[in-house]
């Protein structure tokens, strides 16, 4: 299978001293929708702007699709579109003219450009608002923008860093529909997000970076399977007395009428809930206390952390 | 990119900043042509007639080659300068940055959206004028040649100031402290023949002068300097301007990280 991107022993040093990469290397496969997960100032957004050229790297090499960035610049952004962190239109411009105008950077004639932004703005909700000044879009308009912006010249390879920021949930998800539907038409996808849930839903691959270093490289699946409890909430039909107490099990009240409950991999619920049953004790519903990518996420950082600090 | 592909691109930054300075006309047309018809009536009528004659012709039509190439020059810089400044300060730059455009058809797309609106308030001041005077232009290849080498020249200065501004004040020192006095001082409103010596010499030091005077010498066909040299030095400053920004963009001095 084609490789997408391939990072090889990136570094990065800013000009502060700060070394915000420290020999990286990453492969994201053809095809594949990866999330590169991290907390703040980790370098995530380091590596993506260097992969898109608005960082200069210090050493390493990065190539998309077999270009080498230092060799093939133009080819490798032929293949590359970004999503940004943050709002970098023209507000002043109008919703159309944006889109238009980035087809023109990668050589796209304007009859082209103009069908292509409409395909994309339609697609993305937007049409109706194409004759009107960035600026006056909503926040979650504005991120659909950018997206339509990144996709107007078809990239192989899309970048999207915290494409949901702020975007409410039902919008987020239409989003993940519009994502996953590129993806399996055979657009590569990285992303990254701080919604844990929306990278477990949506990504097959993972690397996790932390303090320039990558702490993890594997599939979501593999990652998952490494985690050794989950904690559960579990609502009672009825108020209880005596707070119950089963071996292997962390039980904890949360008030009168709910439990939270740490359960080892290897236990199981059914232990869980026919000790409660015993106890006359009726679970009306029950659900994570957090996503399981998210669990995973704290208590690897948290090691990387002791680990360092030690 | 092929050619065909990078003249798409380049086309795409000039109509984008072509479509800016018109976008916002009333700042940006619309001042110069209040301001130099001032000049022409203020300058021109109630004081010119008074002053007589210069370098052999009378004071409004002696004047009107120096207005015209003021306003070429200020609006050819003032127009890259805010533009894309601007773009670094929103951000878009990014737009380009991200795509495959190689960085001369960047600097030739912003030098030329720049030298476009330089020749487009020429061309008003040059209309306005025809209501204080008749202009008869004595050589049209000097006159077209040296206003757009003129306008790139400036575009190309606009540029370097904005790639080095951090703050909206940085893009207002050079103008205001610089290219202002050396226009003034650039025998816009006067021969430098009507100086002592002295001054004469260090008025040759102004390159503005060169550009002014070739430029009169295209209408009028008198001039207080050479117009050979004149020429080499504008093409001689375009090459060291234009190597200079290209070092800028590749280096990623004030746009990458």
């Amino acid at each position: 299978m084609t490789t997408a991107l391939s990072i090889e022993n990136l570094r990065k040093t800013y000009g502060n001293e700060f070394e915000a990469l420290k020999g990286i290397s990453l492969e994201v496969k053809e095809g594949d929708f990866f999330a590169l997960l991290g907390p703040n100032g980790a370098g995530k957004s380091t590596t993506l702007g260097i992969v898109s050229s608005l960082v200069n790297k210090t050493s390493g090499k990065v190539s998309v699709f077999g270009y080498d960035l230092d060799t093939h610049l133009a080819q490798a952004k032929q293949c590359l579109g970004v999503v940004p962190q943050e709002f970098n239109f023209n507000p002043f411009e109008k919703v159309l003219d944006i889109v238009v105008t980035q087809a023109g950077y990668y050589g796209i004639g304007r009859k082209q450009a103009t069908e292509r932004a409409e395909h994309y703005l339609r697609k993305l909700g937007l049409w109706s608002k194409r004759d009107e000044r960035a600026r006056m879009l909503s926040g979650g308009m504005k991120r659909r923008l950018m997206i339509a912006r990144a996709l107007v010249h078809e990239p192989r390879l899309l970048i999207l860093d915290e494409p949901t920021a702020g975007v409410d949930i039902e919008l987020r998800r239409s989003m993940w529909d519009f994502l996953t539907e590129i993806n399996a038409a055979g657009t590569t996808i990285i992303l990254t997000t701080h919604y844990l849930e929306e990278a477990e839903s949506l990504c097959r691959n993972i690397a996790i970076i932390d303090h320039g270093s990558i702490i993890q490289n594997t599939s979501m699946k593999a990652l998952l399977q490494k985690l050794d409890t989950e904690t559960f909430v579990l609502d009672l039909a009825e108020d209880f007395d005596e707070l119950p107490v089963l071996d292997g099990y962390v039980i904890r009240p949360r008030d009168a009428h709910t439990l939270e409950v740490d359960v080892p991999k290897e236990k199981g619920l059914n232990t869980l809930f026919q000790h409660l049953a015993s106890k006359g004790m009726e679970v009306t519903s029950m659900r994570n206390k957090a996503n399981r990518l998210e669990e995973l996420f704290v208590s690897l950082v948290d090691k990387n952390l002791n680990q360092e600090t030690a | 990119m092929n050619t065909g592909l990078l003249w798409t691109a380049f086309v795409t930054i000039v109509v984008k900043e072509i479509r800016r300075f018109t976008r916002i006309w009333v700042q940006t047309l619309l001042p110069p042509a209040i301001t130099m018809t001032l000049y022409f009536i203020i300058f021109g009528n109630l004081i010119g007639s008074r002053i007589g004659d210069m370098g052999g012709f009378d004071y409004m039509e002696y004047i009107v080659p120096g207005l015209i190439m003021m306003s070429v020059i200020t609006n050819s810089y003032g127009n890259v300068v805010s533009s894309f400044f601007g773009t670094k300060f929103q951000r878009n730059i990014e737009e380009l940055l991200v795509s495959p455009v190689p960085n001369w058809v960047i600097l030739a797309g912003y030098v030329i959206g720049g030298a476009a609106r330089g020749l487009g308030v020429g061309f008003i001041v040059t209309l306005l004028s025809l209501f204080f005077t008749d202009l008869q232009i004595h050589h049209l290849f000097i006159t077209i040649t040296v206003v757009l080498l003129t306008a790139i020249l400036f575009s190309l200065g606009g540029f370097i100031n904005a790639v080095y501004a951090k703050t909206f004040d940085d893009i207002a020192i050079v103008p205001t402290f610089i290219l202002t006095p050396l226009t003034y001082l650039g025998g816009v409103f006067y021969s430098i023949q009507l100086l002592p010596d002295f001054w004469q010499g260090v008025s040759q030091l102004n390159p503005i002068l060169y550009m002014v005077n070739s430029f009169r010498y295209g209408i009028l066909g008198v001039s207080d300097i050479n117009i050979g040299f004149a020429f080499v030095m504008i093409l001689g400053f375009i090459a060291l301007l234009s190597g200079f920004a290209m070092h800028l963009l590749n280096t990623g001095k004030g746009i990458r990280e």
